[in-house]
């Protein structure tokens, strides 16, 4: 889940952004990985994550395949968590994503001490996941850096609409509905947590961050950087 | 994939939906219609759209209507109204395109799903890149460019040039004809894709002149790139090789994925694949 890395920012524009992961090994701890895959995810719900989601189902805003012409008017936007952990039928990643450090604190300690054997990567600014370790009390392992893009740059949109269409490091966000949403919410047709919402439910693991779309989305709707 | 012309409204919202920017009404047959030599396949009109199954001709008549009427209709932008969207049975060379484009489609080479490998992330039971090596992950095509496979094999080419070897289990590698000259097969160098990386490992030593490399070919490469390195900590957690020579060559460093060294061995293995694959646990 490379996809995490390279979220376009600041460190700064991480503060309401952390993404904890548990991945198994193939032919080193995959074995077996289904249940405590699924106790991550289940141990996540306690510290309110804003997002929750599998690498094959995608996450817990998702599209839905036989809409209703009524339910326009009506549409589901709130996570289905339940969903996602009842959803996972085979060993792939998991991801957990907090908007506040201490959230994220609490359940990577909760994690530590559940000893389930996977691999857990915190992915956010670097200083944020040191703070994590230093609270959990564990000693960092590996890191990957992200230095984030160059070459062809110019082929890249503005930076809000960076920032809102890296969030889904596969690249099923684009650039054309980022930027939309921002003018959709400038011009006052959806509010920044519809807008959110939409863009949400196009990451197909479950890795987008509604809450800092909707600080994004807000601060471009009025100009500002985010 | 194909949208369907007899199914199709013209609403529009596919066209921007579309990472690659591939889709767009076509004027003469006033019907959406994506571009298959811009198209991914990466399945995110159909996957990631919601479906409603109206009637086409009813929402025709509605759409013209209002247009009629100058009523600015205001539909969600997340549904294809009729459902239009149907995958193609893809052949060879052009699947190749769905297997990096698509995160839901788990490469053969690696069983991981996505478009890497596991690289740092399990390090804390893989022991890929070791205390004095350093991993690199070049990636090309991020984000919303897109990348076809003889750009990347300018970068493969140079890097083999420079003695680096390649990750084995990572899908270019899979996709190369010669590994030791970093080409790849022939049939697949015009295909277009949504994003590859390539995966090395190389002594910390080394860091500057690959970094250098990446720079001069990046420029002959028509697509952003995005670099990740990842390494090893020490024994208290801190990681003060490789980030001060990334500092050192300009590079703000702001965000990272950590592994937390939580994960262990756990399978049951046998003694030939513990002779064979030794094991970097924590240290």
């Amino acid at each position: 889940m490379t996809n995490t890395l390279h979220r376009f920012g600041p460190a700064e524009s991480f503060r309401d952004d952390y993404v904890v992961f548990a991945i198994s090994s193939r032919g080193k701890n995959d074995q077996g990985a289904l249940p405590k895959l699924r106790r991550f995810l289940e141990m996540a719900l306690p510290f309110n994550p804003v997002n929750l989601g599998d690498a094959v189902h995608g996450g817990a805003l998702r599209p839905c395949k036989n809409m209703k012409p009524t339910s326009h008017w009506r549409r589901e936007a709130k996570p289905d968590f339940q969903a996602v952990i009842d959803g996972l039928d085979s060993p792939c990643t998991v991801a957990a994503v907090f908007d506040n450090r201490v959230a994220a604190e609490d359940f990577v300690k909760a994690v530590r001490q559940a000893d389930l054997g996977l691999s857990i990567n915190i992915s956010t600014s670097i200083e944020g996941a040191e703070q994590c370790c230093f609270a959990a009390g564990i000693p960092r392992h590996s890191v990957g850096y992200s230095l984030g893009f160059e070459g062809k740059t110019e082929r890249l949109p503005e930076a809000n609409v960076m920032m809102l269409s890296t969030m889904c490091g596969h690249g099923m966000v684009s650039h054309s509905l980022a930027k939309k949403m921002i003018d959709w919410v400038k011009e006052g047709r959806r509010t920044p947590e519809q807008a959110a919402t939409y863009l949400t439910r196009f990451c197909s693991c479950g890795i987008y961050n509604p809450t800092r779309a909707r600080r994004i989305l807000e601060a471009a709707a009025r100009g500002e950087p985010a | 994939m194909r949208i369907n012309p007899d199914k199709c409204v013209a609403c529009g919202n596919c066209t921007y939906i579309c990472p690659m920017g591939a889709i767009y009404i076509d004027p003469r047959i006033q019907r959406a219609t994506i571009n298959r030599e811009e198209c991914v396949e990466c399945y995110s009109c159909y996957n990631g759209l919601s479906q409603e199954h109206l009637n086409p001709s009813f929402v025709r008549f509605v759409r013209k209507t209002f247009q009629m009427m100058r009523i600015r209709f205001d539909p969600e932008p997340d549904v294809c109204p009729t459902g239009a969207f149907e995958p193609d049975e893809l052949s060879w060379p052009r699947l190749v395109r769905r297997a990096f484009s698509d995160p839901r489609v788990p490469h053969e080479s690696t069983g991981v799903h996505g478009r890497g490998t596991e690289e740092v992330k399990t390090n804390d039971v893989s022991g890929r890149v070791k205390l004095g090596e350093v991993g690199f992950t070049i990636e090309f095509g991020r984000p919303g460019v897109g990348v076809r496979f003889r750009d990347i094999e300018k970068m493969s080419t140079a890097l083999a040039r420079a003695g680096v070897a390649f990750e084995k289990r990572n899908p270019v590698t899979s996709l190369m004809s010669d590994e030791s000259k970093g080409e790849i097969r022939a049939d697949i160098l015009d295909e277009k894709v949504l994003s590859a990386i390539l995966e090395i490992k190389v002594p910390v030593s080394r860091t500057e002149e690959i970094i250098r490399l990446v720079w001069e070919v990046e420029k002959q490469i028509d697509s952003p790139v995005a670099l990740g390195v990842g390494a090893r900590c020490d024994e208290n957690g801190e990681e003060n090789v490789v980030a001060p020579i990334l500092e050192k060559l300009g590079y703000k460093l702001e965000r990272a994925k950590t592994n937390i060294g939580l994960g262990r061995v756990t399978n049951v293995q046998t003694s030939e694949q513990q002779a064979r694959e030794p094991v970097g646990a924590r240290s």
